[in-house]
């Protein structure tokens, strides 16, 4: 019975993928371990390798596709014994190419395993990202061209243009030359900039924040890319005692003009030790700039002024958004003002604050809540050092009521925060406690039920929106 | 259990074919570098005795590191430095400051947390910095400064000006992890560094032997090819010979450079410091047998320079120490309102 080879899931967030390059052909016999195919996700190539022994009968995705389905049959291998020239494509197979929305129909016989695809806390987080802000910024002026643009292009786009822009601009990090990034967000960057300007560093953050920031005393610009922001734990004494405070501490005479950046919060599946939202952390911190960014505009921006500031910034960004397209406007320079938090979607019944990936679960939240009669105003902070406590009283006093979304824990969080600000400013305006809806108060588990439970999803949002309006 | 037998020691250690440092040789001073030296270390023990001594009286608080002993290091080392180098430390740092040509005053009056300090009031004796004296540090965290003078010399490499990084710390800082992802970045990318290990003995109260596997500090680059030599911090012109086959080394392009200055403090790790984990008797030796400023004082008897001129010195530094301590003193503390400034350079 012949074996249907499908499109492999080589990641939790994937969807789809480019089959890049087949390495075989029909008649060809493959064994256990033999590469088959190159496939490219938004974030790497990869090689598929077969598993099952036999001989490629038909190929039914010809290489160069793009937006393959996860699960989509890509070939038919015929077992020993079996005649390849007689093996038949599945049925719906020809309408498995990108074109296609179904599902091919699964079957009967032996059949390689369809990729699952969990419903995971993370997946639902990622899933939320897809909003985008339903008012223009008024930063971007009115009439301006729009383009579509992924956050992980977002962001290297702005570290491209200040690279070009000042040549005290360098990157460093982990994989960040020849690797092209361990999340591709420094593509290419190595090829325009050369190997001076695009370093490769060992596996060493405390060195290489160290480093980094004394080659902010000496003059230059650094930006610092964690692979993840998990690993700059080993080089947080750095990032506070070396970069944040040193301007105080030299009387204003020597500055650290530095960004540190890479993904931070919660990734799909990856547990306790690789899942956290550093944004407390750091936005406790006096001496830095912390930025947490949502949407491509945001990234791109944001980075651009992070990397102009004359201050060390820790620049927050999200593994699950770097695949996430968005619209940016078409502006040379576009430059962002640092502190300023920016309505992502007006309202007057309550007022949702968020910042990184929380944003898109506000908005989808928010989308709900119109379905039951309730107008939210979504308001994404953006930065949350130096915190735009203004925009966040404005609204309140527009909404009188507040729920803070954060995906992070809630002890001694932005949420905390946000709350205390209210209380001790906004006293007058507030209808009802400020809720806030956070992750759970636990490390984070692997299992995909439990990384749920520990998650935020729009439904928390909704149910705690509606207990501030009255209407539970 | 049974002791192994004692293994046969080849007569000769491999010696490895890589290229490496010769030698170096005790410097010829002239008679006014001489002069020069021994007014330099002078400065210093006077200045941390003032120091000592405000503190005492309560004018100096928090932590207050001394360098008394440890003069020659600083002297030699920084006296073969052009003006395009630049150099950091950790928080025994007054004596580097005042080589780098920062005003003894600005410097006390730091230590007294006066507005007109070199750091506003606002770093203290540990947080001392400045740019246009190229000197960044006055670092609190030990072994920070090794990977900051790391990137220091990244951006002297990177904007090719010719400068290099002199990048103290002692050796209890030299079992700190961050040295060595320095030393192998230092190294693979061949930046202008000259790692100077301060080795006074003791890292706080332990000392270097109950503390560190390797003692002979100078051999810990061997794993990643940074050649070390060991050098006698207490005679400034061996430390001057040193540094100049350590600059020629670096300069040259070669990568960093490891100098392990034996020396020793006098005073306590810190002022709170009473010293107990020695004796007395070994410190009274050390100074009777090895003080750098009397062996600096006997080059310059035999160089015909008289009990006068000598005497002549010694009270010109006094009176600029002396003035030093009653500006600081009597200089203002920083304005309430300076509590606010300096966090961040923008407004946002």
């Amino acid at each position: 019975m012949a074996i249907e080879i499908k499109m492999p899931a080589l990641s939790p967030t994937m969807e789809e993928g480019s089959l890049a390059k087949w390495l075989v052909k029909e008649g060809d016999a493959v064994k256990s371990g033999d590469i088959m195919a190159e496939i490219e996700t938004d974030k790497a190539t990869m090689e598929f390798e077969a598993v099952d022994e036999g001989t490629i009968a038909k190929i039914l995705v010809p290489e160069g596709t793009d937006g393959v389905k996860v699960g989509a049959v890509i070939a038919m291998l015929a077992e020993e014994g079996e005649d390849a020239a007689s093996v038949s494509a599945p049925a719906a197979a020809a309408s498995d190419a990108p074109a296609a929305k179904e599902e091919p129909a699964a079957p009967a016989a032996s059949e390689s395993p369809t990729p699952h695809k969990v419903e995971t806390g993370a997946r639902k987080m990622y899933d939320a990202a897809s909003h985008d802000a339903e008012t223009p910024d008024p930063e971007v002026p009115e009439g301006t061209e729009m383009v579509k643009m992924t956050v992980r292009e977002a962001l290297r786009d702005a570290m491209a243009e200040e690279m070009r822009a000042d040549a005290r601009v360098f990157v460093m990090g982990e994989e960040v030359a020849q690797y092209q990034g361990a999340y591709k967000v420094t593509q290419g960057l190595l090829e325009e900039f050369g190997d001076k300007r695009v370093v490769d560093t060992p596996i060493t953050e405390y060195g290489f924040a160290g480093l980094g920031t004394g080659a902010a005393m000496g003059g230059l610009r650094p930006i610092v890319e964690f692979m993840t922001f998990n690993f700059a734990m080993q080089a947080i004494d750095h990032v506070i005692n070396s970069a944040a405070k040193t301007n105080y501490m030299s009387g204003g005479q020597m500055r650290c003009p530095m960004v540190f950046r890479g993904p931070n919060g919660a990734a799909s599946r990856v547990a306790a030790q690789h899942s956290q939202n550093y944004g407390p952390w750091y936005a406790s911190v006096p001496g830095l700039i912390v930025i947490a960014p949502y949407d491509a505009q945001d990234c791109k921006g944001l980075l651009k002024a992070a990397i102009r500031s004359e201050d060390p910034v820790v620049f927050l960004e999200n593994e699950l958004m770097y695949g996430r397209t968005f619209e940016v406007p078409k502006i040379d320079d576009f430059v962002l003002p640092i502190g300023k938090a920016r309505i992502m979607k007006p309202g007057k019944d309550v007022t949702l604050v968020s910042y990184s990936i929380g944003v898109g679960i506000a908005l989808e939240a928010a989308e709900k809540l119109a379905g039951e009669g309730i107008d939210a105003e979504v308001l994404d902070l953006r930065t949350l050092r130096p915190l735009d406590k203004q925009s966040v009283l404005k609204s309140l006093a527009k909404t009188n009521r507040m729920v803070v979304v954060e995906e992070g824990w809630p002890t001694c969080s932005i949420a905390s925060e946000i709350a205390a600000i209210c209380m001790e400013e906004g006293f007058d305006d507030l209808d009802a406690p400020v809720l806030r809806v956070t992750n759970e108060d636990v490390p984070m588990p692997y299992a995909a039920n439990l990384e749920k439970l520990m998650l935020i999803d729009s439904d928390k949002v909704v149910k705690a929106a509606k207990r501030v309006c009255y209407k539970d | 259990m049974a002791k192994a037998p004692a293994r046969q020691r080849k007569a000769e250690p491999p010696k490895s074919n890589r290229e490496r440092p010769d030698e170096p040789k005790r410097f010829e001073a002239s008679k006014e570098q001489l002069l020069q030296f021994y007014k330099d270390m002078l400065l210093i023990r006077r200045f941390e005795e003032k120091a000592g001594q405000l503190y005492g009286l309560g004018l100096i608080g928090g932590f207050c590191h001394l360098y008394i002993g440890q003069e020659a290091v600083a002297v030699g080392l920084q006296s073969a430095l052009s003006d395009k180098d630049s150099v950091i430390t950790g928080y025994r740092d007054h004596g580097h400051m005042l080589l780098c040509g920062i005003p003894p005053k600005d410097v006390m009056a730091e230590l007294t947390g006066r507005a007109a300090g070199i750091s506003k009031g606002k770093g203290g004796s540990m947080h001392m910095f400045s740019v246009d004296h190229k000197f960044y540090g006055g670092h609190g965290i030990v072994g920070a400064q090794v990977p900051l003078g790391t990137g220091l010399a990244f951006a002297h490499k990177y904007n090719d000006d010719g400068g290099v990084c002199l990048a103290y710390f002692g050796d209890g800082a030299a079992n700190q992890g961050q040295v060595y992802e320095a030393f192998n970045m230092a190294e693979l990318w061949k930046l202008p560094v000259v790692f100077v290990i301060e080795n006074n003995q003791y890292a706080m109260g332990t000392s270097v032997n109950r503390s560190s596997a390797e003692d002979q500090l100078y051999r810990r680059g061997e794993s990643f090819r940074i050649p070390g030599i060991q050098v006698d911090g207490m005679d400034v012109l061996a430390a001057r010979g040193a540094a100049e086959e350590a600059l020629a080394w670096v300069r040259a392009g070669k990568g960093p450079i490891i100098l392990e200055m034996k020396t020793y403090r006098y005073r306590g790790h810190s002022m709170s410091d009473p010293a107990k984990y020695r004796s007395r008797d070994e410190v009274q030796a050390v100074r009777d047998k090895s003080d750098p400023i009397e062996h600096a004082k006997r080059e310059l008897e035999g160089a015909g320079v008289t009990e006068d001129e000598i005497k002549k010195i010694e009270q010109e530094i006094r009176r600029e120490v002396n003035e030093a301590a009653d500006f600081a003193e009597q200089t203002p503390e920083p304005e309430a309102s300076e509590l606010y400034t300096d966090v961040l350079v923008g407004t946002y």
